[in-house]
């Protein structure tokens, strides 16, 4: 009985650890959501006021729409983060396969050499990228950001799918082995479905710096046609002026997409996150 | 259709050999069982059968031919692991279907063979669902249906029982019994329990790190063992060995069966330091002066005090000699 009661406090005592962590988690996005529904006398007279009859306007949002590119620069954001996050996951997986399934000599190597990249920050090579996007032409494509976006999120991916991937039974894979499934098929129908869970995990771990990134847009695809939608917002903010309502509707607009991406993997990733705990 | 023929297997895994140069010959239809300590090659050796594993240097062979560089689906082979390895998204059905499917047989083919194998195992009504939702000794026998289902030409078990429960070992030993003699097949068993090989085998092959010790019928390996290896590990409660000097034998050691150590005599003297009835027999263990810790099995219930002075002997025709590197003086 005393155990049902320490316990009780002790759950109450980590609700409270964890909602206060989701507040302020929370705050930033709370803030620049509320906000981009005030007109911009009542965004500097109280910033953390909710939106009454009075201060209730729309003009961000239409500022932003009426502008005609934006849903553009929207199409090229998902088009750059589901093109990167689809080879992410597939070279990703495919590596980690081959890295935790088959002895050869410097597999370790191997293995070593992929995983350097998550400590090595990609912009690192920014001058050496940007000369072989001139060099093979691909500056101002959205193809650029697909490899570069790629190449970032790939050592990650390859370290955590072959830990998960060592972890897939030796006798389910050879089972299929001798009931005649090819390695491709021992692949796609055995072990992915097996690792989906750190899939999702390795997905929204790629994704969000993908979808959130300035750099790159900045620096390859900074043409009209190749925006992305951080880039794209920057157009509000000036060296004099900043349209904060165009900004704040902006960005609150941003946050749609990869929250529903985020809202696809998650029931995935909680698995994913909670599998040694409880297994 | 079916003999397997093994010529100077060896396998090395880097430095280490693990196999190291097995000879053996397994009749079409035979029962053949691998059995020795953990560790000593059984699975990797079965393995190799099956086209998992590389061969380093010999030759593996089925009805006469090579089979060393054929890929395992090639090899009409099927195996059954110990770890059951179902295929976790799929049907019982489509478990037990999937090879013949993999391997282009009309759709009403593979139903016939899977309704046949599932009748056999009484897995009718089981066919709709998935692994997961099935008992351990379930999922045991859908495995075995899902090789009967490819009649192959020889069919793998690696410690196919390891993971069931006592009574359903025994159930399920029976139940691999009545389908060997039902279907005639070739089957290698490896197991590191010498009930299960004793039980079951037509032949045995006991391994000792990488090589064969001895093979033969169970019988022959329990009434003519090679070796204090093979005398130790077949026949349970293990064979006793007592010191030939102290017994005034030319020989080095002095093979005893627990049944044929026999109360009261004055060969060898000791103290009963623990009984155990079993109802059906009575096992005394008696600490010798000379030779450490014995053990006799008698027949019914006996009696015997703990620490109660005990003397013994047994009856020379039916003792082993083994000189001083184990090998049996016949
Ligand atoms: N892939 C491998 N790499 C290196 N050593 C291995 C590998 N597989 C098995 N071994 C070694 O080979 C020996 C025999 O293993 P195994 O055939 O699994 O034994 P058993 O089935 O008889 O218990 C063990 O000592 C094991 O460590
Ligand atoms: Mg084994």
């Amino acid at each position: 009985m005393s155990d049902a009661r320490h316990s009780t406090a002790r759950s109450i005592a980590a609700h409270a650890v964890l909602l206060t962590y989701t507040a302020i988690a929370l705050f930033p996005v709370f803030v620049i959501v509320v906000n981009s529904f005030k007109n911009r006398r009542a965004i500097f007279a109280d910033p953390l006021a909710l939106p009454s009859g009075d201060s209730f306007d729309l003009v961000g949002y239409r500022t932003v729409l009426a502008q005609g590119d934006f849903l553009l620069y929207f199409q090229n954001s998902l088009i750059v983060t589901v093109a990167s996050l689809f080879f992410v996951l597939l070279f990703g997986a495919m590596a980690a396969f081959a890295l935790s399934e088959y002895r050869f000599r410097g597999n370790m190597l191997m293995g070593l050499y992929l995983a350097l990249g998550i400590m090595i920050p990609i912009r690192l090579g920014t001058v050496a990228i940007l000369q072989l996007m001139v060099a093979s032409g691909l500056v101002n494509t959205l193809a650029a950001l697909v490899l570069v976006y790629t190449a970032q999120g790939l050592p990650l991916a390859v370290f955590i799918l072959s830990e998960f991937m060592r972890g897939v039974s030796d006798d389910l894979k050879n089972a299929g082995r001798i009931d005649g499934l090819s390695e491709y098929t021992i692949f796609f129908r055995l072990v992915l479905p097996l690792v989906r869970p750190a899939m999702a995990t390795v997905a929204v771990f790629t994704m969000i710096p993908i979808w959130n990134d300035l750099w790159f847009p900045l620096i390859l695809a900074p043409s009209e046609a190749t925006k992305t939608i951080t880039l794209g917002s920057q157009a509000f903010i000036g060296q004099f002026v900043t349209n904060w309502n165009a900004v704040l509707a902006a960005l609150s607009l941003a946050i749609l997409p990869v929250l529903v991406l985020y809202l696809v993997f998650s029931r995935q990733l909680i698995r994913g996150i909670t599998a040694g705990a409880v297994k | 259709m079916g003999a397997l023929s093994l010529s100077q297997v060896t396998k090395s895994f880097g430095a280490t050999d693990v196999i190291k140069g097995v000879d053996l010959e397994v009749a079409d239809g035979e029962f053949c069982v691998f059995v020795g300590p953990s560790g000593c090659g059984k699975s990797t050796l079965l393995r190799m059968i099956a086209g998992l594993e590389d061969v380093s240097a010999g030759e593996i062979a089925i009805d006469g031919a090579r089979i060393n560089d054929l890929a395992p689906a090639k090899r009409e082979i099927a195996m059954v692991f110990q770890s059951y390895a179902l295929y976790p998204h799929m049907t019982v059905r489509d478990n037990m279907g999937l090879a013949l499917k993999q391997a282009g047989t009309p759709r009403a083919e593979i139903a016939q063979a899977t309704d046949r194998a599932a009748a056999m195992l009484a897995l009718d009504a089981l066919m709709a669902r998935r692994p997961a939702e099935l008992s351990g000794g379930q999922r045991q026998r859908v495995a075995i249906g899902r090789a009967i289902v490819r009649r192959p030409k020889l069919f793998l078990f690696d410690e196919p029982l390891s993971n069931l429960d006592a009574a359903l070992r025994v159930q399920t030993r029976i139940e691999i019994a009545r389908l060997h003699r039902e279907l005639g097949a070739t089957m290698i068993y490896v197991t590191h329990d010498q009930v299960e090989a004793m039980t079951l085998a037509d032949k045995i092959v006991v391994l000792r790190a990488g090589r064969v010790e001895q093979v033969g019928r169970p019988m022959d390996l329990y009434n003519d063992p090679d070796n204090t290896f093979v005398a130790g590990f077949i026949g349970s409660p293990q064979m006793n060995f007592l010191k030939g000097a102290r017994l005034g034998l030319n020989s080095d050691t002095l093979g005893i069966r627990p049944e044929h150590l026999l109360p009261g005599g004055s060969r060898i003297q000791g103290r009963v330091s623990h009984v155990e009835k079993l109802g059906g027999e009575t096992l005394a263990y008696v600490q010798a002066e000379d030779h450490g810790l014995l053990t006799l099995r008698m027949f019914g219930e006996r009696d015997f005090a703990v620490d109660e002075a005990l003397g013994l002997d047994f009856d020379p025709d039916r003792a082993f000699h083994f000189d001083a590197e184990g090998q049996r003086l016949r």
